[in-house]
């Protein structure tokens, strides 16, 4: 992935949990523009580790003049996102990568309904910049527990057709009624917890709508897990993962070069291919099929993690 | 009756499967001609398919009237051609919202074109199903002058638009509905093969 370095010009707290960052060109070069949905990859030096987090771009995507993303702190998290809100200031540079968009609009749509979840939120405020400037219809449903929380409202219009749900406010989202009734050629558009795309997919279901109009994103971050021994056919060598290491980043600490892109088991680039298992890979992506994931010949080193005695990749 | 197997093709040649039911919800179900039948089967299968059908019948020739009206689908119309009944059918999908599926029966020109149709209306291409019965005559667009000539059932074949003798392609248009002709003797004007009945 090309990276170049980029100046932290804004720091903001939108929620008590959230933060937006702003990053610029150091000589206020323009970036390259993007298309609503893409997201960064956000380099962090971390002690003697280097993590890499995916964030989606909040900002218009037809504005070179900066990224913007809006990052939530989780406290039980692997500490990217911590180190984003305690460690970075304005001033600071990052290395950020080009813009990747796995979360595209389908522009063969005739209308988009965007259903977010909470921090859910991120990729469709640059999505609604694209879809406000298509002039095509739209609808957006932006769930969230409370007011306070829902760092999204700073950015969203005040439109008809966006719908706010706040559970504390006993305005929950009822998907049987988002999905009927809409006109041919919609499009449905999912960001948010794993239950909620689950959710959506089934009441689709339901209403007979075919899997081709549902799009969803749900970025994995790289669970944590028992340590495991990795060993590449290439060299021969054999590597330790750590318990809050990814199989990728091992991989990376090692200087061994591999293809990435999402770091969150959706894009398919750093697919691995597994010479021998003896164990069970616990495959976390979105990525293999049931029959690949069941063949064990295959791993997204970014994700997935290995419980037995022996896993030579080849690598 | 009449249920054709087409021979193994490339990818692009359009094959139909037997009409399956998704179970009451809204439907649309267009048929011409023998297609009638496959109409006919799907409903003794699944009877609640019909609930809330909208049916559009061309029986062209056939009589499976007395029997598609018994059906009671919830609406019922029969048309003397396609032409005939294309402003009731676009305002049927133009009315239809997602969830909806249509059920497509009978010959390759209809399904060609009804389901092209209603991709245009923004029906996703999943929602459609499509089986074949009876006549195997094809739609056919010139490559060369984007005419269509209706109902070819020989190859090569004379072009209804500009004359030129046309090979009959297994290569179909989604769009257009058709499949494509291909000029036969461009090399060697003249050198036409013979004439044959088209296979399944
Ligand atoms: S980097 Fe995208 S699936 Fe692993």
């Amino acid at each position: 992935m090309i990276a170049q370095m980029l100046r932290v010009t804004e720091k903001e707290a939108l929620t008590p949990l959230v933060t937006r960052f702003r990053f610029e060109h150091p000589d206020g070069a323009p970036l390259p523009l993007f298309s609503g949905g893409a997201h960064v990859v956000v380099e962090m030096p971390y002690g003697d580790m280097l993590r890499r987090n995916a964030y989606s771009l909040i900002s218009a995507p037809d504005d070179g003049s900066g990224y913007e993303i809006a990052v939530r702190r989780e406290d039980n998290g692997r500490g990217g996102s911590r180190f984003m809100h305690g460690n970075v200031a304005t001033g600071d540079l990052m290395a950020v990568t080009s813009p990747f968009n796995l979360f595209s609009l389908d522009l063969r749509a005739r209308k988009h309904v965007l259903i977010a979840g909470g921090i859910g939120i991120t990729p469709f405020l640059s999505q609604l910049h694209q879809l406000s400037r298509m002039q095509v219809p739209f609808e957006l449903h932006y769930a969230a527990r409370s007011r306070e929380e829902a760092a999204g409202l700073t950015f969203l219009p005040s439109l008809p057709h966006i719908h706010l749900h706040i559970s504390n406010e006993g305005n929950r989202m009822d998907l049987g009624a988002i999905l009927s009734g809409q006109p041919l050629g919609t499009h449905v558009y999912t960001c948010g917890p794993e239950g909620l795309i689950a959710a959506v997919e089934d009441a689709a279901r339901r209403h007979g709508w075919p899997a081709a109009a549902l799009h969803s994103e749900a970025f994995l971050s790289p669970p944590p897990g028992k340590p495991f021994k990795v060993t590449l056919a290439r060299s021969g060598q054999t590597l330790t993962v750590g318990p809050h290491q990814s199989l990728l980043e091992a991989l990376e600490a090692a200087r061994i070069d591999i293809p990435w892109s999402c770091r969150g088991g959706a894009c398919g680039q750093c697919e691995t291919a597994v010479t021998s298992c003896k164990g069970r890979i616990e495959h976390n992506d979105h990525w293999l099929s049931d029959d690949d994931c069941a063949a064990q010949t295959k791993i997204m080193p970014c994700v997935s993690r290995f419980e037995g005695q022996e896993l030579i990749i080849d690598r | 009756m009449t249920r054709v197997t087409f021979s193994p093709s490339i990818l692009s040649r359009p094959v139909y499967a037997p009409l399956e039911s998704h179970g009451a919800g809204p439907t649309i179900m267009l048929c011409d001609a023998e297609g009638a039948a496959a109409i006919l089967d799907l409903a003794e299968r699944d009877p609640a398919v019909m609930d809330y059908a909208h049916v559009i019948y061309i029986p062209s020739g056939s009589d499976y009237t007395v029997r598609m009206r018994a059906l009671e689908a919830r609406q019922y119309h029969e048309a003397p051609s396609y032409d005939a009944i294309t402003a009731r059918y676009r305002k049927a999908l133009a009315d239809a919202t997602m969830g909806t599926r249509l059920y497509l029966a009978g010959t390759e020109g209809l399904i060609g074109k009804a389901a092209a149709e209603a991709l245009a209306a923004g029906l996703p291409a999943q929602a459609i199903q499509a089986e074949h019965r009876g006549s195997i005559a094809r739609r056919m667009q010139c490559v060369h002058c984007k005419g269509v000539t209706e109902d070819v059932t020989t190859d090569p074949f004379t072009c209804s638009h500009c004359g030129l003798t046309l090979f009959v392609r297994d290569h179909f248009s989604r769009r257009l509905g058709a499949f494509q002709g291909v000029c036969v003797d461009a090399e060697t004007p003249g050198e036409v093969p013979e004439r044959q009945e088209i296979l399944p």
